[in-house]
């Protein structure tokens, strides 16, 4: 695929969601909880799929983001993008502080070590009821108009412009960031940590950079849906939302921003149809997906696509005796 | 002061099935460097089992666990030859996915065919009540479950450390490809060593169904636990899992007992307090 193609194929993948907002008015909730889920998936791409740090506890950070912004709303302050500003710092300063534990260890400790951390701040969510209401989660957050303009409405139309709005910007600031020179040097790092150091890379401390940024846009997406969905549960801390992302992330492809993206709608949308069958079911054709990818296809859908489309291209002009 | 003694015995009662149920995911996660997720599900499975030989077939309690114990064991031989094998050379995602999905299908599964409710055991009459042991009130299943513990690891022990079998395993732990050089059949090792430990999962599982409980969460519900006791024991090391497991079996339930807002707390902070000291556990070598 040359420059111009892939140019295109990108403009014309972001009209879907702009196309959805009018095809689908009826859908716009679902379309904001898959648009701020996507959002997650890409923060913990910048470390699983790009740095090759796999966690087990970005939830985390998500929930943290989530209980900010919650909070703020309850106690007066329902400006959002300030709100999103804030609970995207205070999830970097809790990363930052916590990317020290994750990535002095490696192999099963570092894993280990980002289970402790998810569990720790869920369990501490859970203890801190009479601020976080525990198991009953956050409620009465009520935002104030987007910009002073748009109130947030039922129809969910303000917060689904919001939802792909940032998620588009966040977006953009991470496909730059993957194609520079620090984004490419973590690549690296996912290929040959031990090797890195030997051509002068600073290993410890360009992990603790991205970290510390994944665990911001992962607070940002967790401010996001509690400020579309006005509520906070304990469930955005769970392990249960970091399994998912990661599962949402190897569906479309791990290491590629675009399979963050499409592994969430699938997901979703496969959710949304399922669970609705019946809750049992979905767990298990889920489990049954998830094995026969990280069984068969490792790169997930785009990967595999990519392999195939690489495969026919090669045989292709092989075919027509062309040099490559 | 008797109280905390009965709190210190009762963490030790779970701590030892902790052990039982954590061992083969130690061994298997030292030896063939894979992280299974879905250890869980055997001791889940092990339970259940339990639960259907005695409900449906009236087999007693006592003669229902080694069976429970066979039936893992080639449960555990037939998914290592089948399924585990092919990922020992894949990349930990892979691993940590296809374990994970393996678990959520055996929840749903058992879900399916067991129900959403508690499943409840019912213990011979003399394995129940309290028994007096120097003036201490203990209770006559739990000290149960520690001498069977006991014995299982002494003779898990002995397995190790004196037979040729254990001197292959051992081998194979600390170098795989020059064990495999000096004749060592690693793959039948690997093998026994998997199906080993799922049996004792599933030992563990039935055993536990009146200390942890069995419902179809459990296999994601203890799957913490399990990951606990091998992080903070160190992977690959019998000693380690059992001096883990007893750790947070005593830290958890006094844990609980005096610091109840701090709730799971502690075993955490624990974990990660001990991963920071020695990355590779109390007494594991490094992964």
């Amino acid at each position: 695929m040359n420059g111009s193609w892939r140019v295109r194929l990108e403009a014309a993948f972001w009209l879907l969601p702009c196309a959805a907002y009018f095809v689908f008015p009826d859908y716009l909730v679902l379309g904001s909880q898959v648009l701020t889920a996507a959002l997650f998936v890409v923060s913990l791409d910048l470390i699983l799929g790009y740095a090759g740090i796999v966690s087990l506890g970005h939830a985390a950070f998500f929930g943290i983001g989530a209980y900010t912004a919650g909070l703020l709303a309850v106690y007066g302050w329902g400006e959002p993008v300030t709100g999103l500003i804030l609970a995207g710092a205070l999830a970097a300063s809790v990363g930052y502080a916590t990317s020290f534990l994750v990535v002095g260890g490696e192999g099963l400790t570092r894993l280990m070590v980002t289970l402790g951390i998810g569990f720790l701040f869920h369990e501490a969510a859970n203890q801190a009821s009479s601020i976080t209401g525990g198991m009953d989660g956050l409620s009465g957050v009520s935002m104030w108009k987007l910009l002073g303009l748009w109130r947030f409405d039922l129809s969910g139309k303000t917060a689904y412009v919001y939802s792909a709005v940032v998620l588009f910007l966040v977006f953009l600031l991470a496909r730059r960031l993957v194609a520079s020179p620090f984004g490419l040097s973590l690549q690296a790092i996912r290929e040959n940590e031990r090797r890195m150091p030997a051509i002068g890379a600073p290993v410890q401390r360009r992990l603790v950079s991205i970290y510390t940024l994944s665990a911001a846009l992962a607070g940002i997406a967790g401010a996001l849906t509690s400020q579309t969905t006005e509520f906070v549960g304990l469930e955005s801390l769970s392990f249960e939302r970091s399994a998912s992302a990661l599962i949402m992330l190897v569906l479309g492809g791990t290491g590629r921003l675009y399979g963050a993206l499409v592994g969430t709608c699938m997901f979703m949308l496969l959710q949304h149809v399922f669970s609705d069958i019946n809750p049992a079911y979905w767990q298990f054709w889920l489990g049954l997906l998830v094995a026969l990818i990280a069984f068969f296809a490792p790169g997930g859908v785009l990967g595999s696509t990519t392999r195939w489309l690489d495969a026919m291209s090669f045989r292709f002009r092989r075919g027509s005796g062309g040099p490559a | 002061m008797a109280s905390f003694l009965g709190i210190v015995f009762d963490g030790v009662a779970y701590g030892s099935l902790l052990f039982l149920i954590s061992v083969g995911l130690s061994v298997t996660m030292g030896l063939m460097k894979i992280v299974n997720l879905a250890h869980g599900v055997f001791a889940m499975f092990g339970g259940y089992l339990c639960v259907t030989l005695m409900a449906r077939w009236g087999v007693p309690f006592l003669a229902a666990l080694p069976l429970c114990f066979a039936a893992l064991g080639l449960a555990g031989a037939v998914s290592e030859r089948l399924l585990y094998r092919h990922l020992y050379s894949r990349s930990q995602l892979d691993q940590v996915l296809f374990t994970i999905g393996l678990t959520f299908m055996a929840v749903a599964a058992a879900t399916y065919y067991f129900g959403p409710t508690e499943q409840l055991v019912e213990l011979p009459p003399a394995l129940r009540g309290q028994v007096s042991v120097l003036g201490l009130e203990l209770g006559a299943y739990r000290l149960f479950l520690v001498a069977l513990v006991v014995l299982l690891t002494v003779a898990l022990g002995y397995l190790v450390e004196r037979t040729r079998f254990g001197a292959q395993l051992r081998a194979a732990v600390d170098n795989p490809s020059v064990s495999a050089g000096l004749g060592i059949p690693v793959e039948r090792v690997f093998c026994l060593t998997f199906a080993l430990g799922s049996g004792l999962a599933g030992l563990g599982g039935a055993l536990g169904i009146d200390v942890l409980g069995l419902d179809p969460t459990f296999a994601f519900k203890y799957l913490v636990y399990f990951l606990l006791v091998v992080a903070v024991g160190g992977a690959g090391s019998v000693s380690g899992t059992a001096l883990g497991a007893l750790v947070l079996g005593v830290f958890d339930v006094a844990g609980k007992y005096y610091l109840p807002e701090a709730g799971a707390f502690i075993i955490y902070a624990l974990m990660i307090a001990v991963l920071m000291a020695s990355p590779a556990g109390l007494r594991g070598r490094r992964l």
